[in-house]
């Protein structure tokens, strides 16, 4: 395959999809970066449940080491823990299973990009979650406990339920946070979409052309993501009064 | 101070103490007895609080006007703020960064003016990318909260002033401003720490901060842990500054916002 030098090809022959475009290359990288956002949130929203109850309702000690978690992981930038995490992970997971007598196993990058994200999201993730069961009120929680409701019933059927209309607006910014700290992982040689427009853009030298593309694409899902959460957020309120201040 | 110190705290502290213990004795810390690394852990951290301070700053007095902007201003200056506003938001700060630096910056050789200008030799350099990069992202972010700021100042005030014949500079100075500005300050405590978690992204291009010292460090003497548990570490002490900083400052102005 040869080409014509990068200088001489339009923009759009360079994002396009033949043999001189990058267009492939920059289309697997945003699918990554979509696909590992979305495994993190879902990980960390998950992590963001089991934490947030632990924190209200937990035991002294869950407490104590829940507040810990969120602390350090707030406190710390993103870049530093995924990298820390980056070789924690695989080396911790590798020490457990060679201790329960298994064989070294060696990590796809791509699920431990995944769980170091996840880690990091579900710090934020509890925090937003509890702030948003504290604002269900109290008295819905104690007639249900009244009636007898078990825990996970109570939980199922009330607290999960009245709190996800206050969650919604800052776990949708967690989401556009989580789509963005994708990014990070081009430092540590994943190729998503940020790595992806730095090689096709060292490559051809055409700089404005393929991250004003990348800009295009992450900003896409970010105002799609804006409208699909104010939707949610909107089906979530339904029945409750209009509050206007 | 006893409510805090109950027995499960204590055994907690305890053996977070003995966590350091362990790190301390066996992991490998004599790469810090080289001055070679204490002169560039110092120079590194210098880098990072200087790179922090003067970004936060001049971020800020862009939100100024880009948040005025967004609230009262005509369409033609409201309507690029808020594209401004969204760009930023809605893309990787890293892409921001790596977009000025590369793009920018391989486009300014090629320019002969420039080239001969007397701010060549400082447009060279990577740090002012660097600056201007962190500097709009602050912007980006600030503005937005000071656009709602700006809305929500009393209307009453604004027509008082107007009533008493102030100019419209005056009632921006003297009243506008001022009650915006008392209204974000709590939210520019925790930007300040959202700023500093930014600022490692500047070592991708060749800023020696506190994140790319580590990153040498580790790359010489191929120690994999250590290096980054300090830099956690180190990143932790400077969040505690912080938070009492503001703590501090926030008590010396009346919180009371009607």
């Amino acid at each position: 395959m040869t080409c014509p030098p990068p200088a001489e090809l339009s923009s759009l022959t360079l994002l396009g999809f033949g043999d001189c475009g990058w267009g492939a290359t920059l289309l697997w990288g945003f699918g990554n970066s979509l696909l590992i956002a979305l495994g993190a949130y879902f990980l960390g929203f998950c992590i963001g449940v089991a934490g947030a109850f632990g924190k209200l309702y937990g035991g002294p000690v869950t407490k104590d080491l829940l507040a810990v978690y969120t602390t350090i992981v707030r406190a710390v930038p993103e870049l530093v823990l995924i990298l820390i995490l980056y070789y924690a992970v695989p080396a911790l997971l590798n020490q457990v299973l060679i201790g329960m007598g298994y064989e070294r196993i060696n990590l796809p990058q791509f699920i431990t990009g995944v769980i170091v994200l996840a880690v990091v999201q579900g710090a934020y993730q509890i925090e937003v979650l509890r702030g948003s069961i504290l604002a269900v009120p109290q008295g819905q929680i104690e007639a249900a406990r009244a009636m007898g409701m078990s825990p996970v019933l109570l939980a199922r059927r009330i607290t999960l339920p009245l709190m996800t209309a206050n969650a919604i607006p800052g776990l949708g910014n967690l989401w556009l946070n989580a789509t963005k700290d994708t990014a990070l992982l081009a430092v540590i040689g994943f190729t998503e979409l940020t790595k992806a427009t730095f090689q096709a853009s060292a490559t051809t030298k055409a700089f404005f052309t393929f991250y004003g593309a990348a800009m295009a694409l992450y900003l896409l899902i970010s105002l799609i993501s804006i409208l699909l959460f104010g939707r949610l957020e909107k089906t979530a309120r339904r029945g409750q009064r209009e509050q206007r201040g | 101070m006893r409510e805090f110190l109950k027995l499960r705290r204590v055994v907690m502290i305890l053996i977070a103490a003995g966590f350091v213990a362990w790190c301390a004795y066996s992991l490998q810390w004599d790469w810090l007895a080289n001055p070679k690394y204490q002169w560039m852990m110092l120079r590194g951290l210098w880098q990072t609080i200087w790179m922090l301070v003067v970004t936060m700053v001049i971020g800020f007095a862009l939100a100024i006007p880009i948040g005025f902007a967004q609230a009262a201003g005509p369409r033609w200056l409201a309507w690029p703020a808020r594209v401004f506003c969204s760009v930023i938001r809605g893309t990787p700060l890293l892409m921001q960064i790596w977009l000025l630096y590369y793009g920018i910056g391989s486009l300014f050789p090629s320019i002969p003016w420039i080239r001969d200008s007397a701010m060549w030799p400082i447009l060279r350099q990577a740090w002012p990318y660097a600056v201007l990069a962190l500097s709009l992202s602050v912007a980006g972010y600030e503005g937005e909260v000071l656009r709602g700021a700006f809305k929500s100042v009393a209307h009453g005030q604004l027509e008082a002033a107007r009533a008493m014949g102030m100019p419209r500079f005056t009632i921006f100075r003297r009243i506008w401003l001022p009650q915006a500005i008392q209204r974000v300050l709590p939210t520019i405590g925790g930007e300040t720490i959202l700023q500093l978690k930014a600022t490692p992204l500047i070592s991708t291009i060749t800023i020696m901060e506190i994140y790319d010292v580590a990153g040498r460090v580790r790359r010489d003497t191929l120690v994999i842990y250590e290096p980054l548990l300090l830099l956690a570490l180190t990143y932790m002490i400077i969040t505690g500054v912080i938070v009492l900083l503001f703590k501090w400052f926030e008590s010396r102005f009346p919180s009371k916002v009607a």
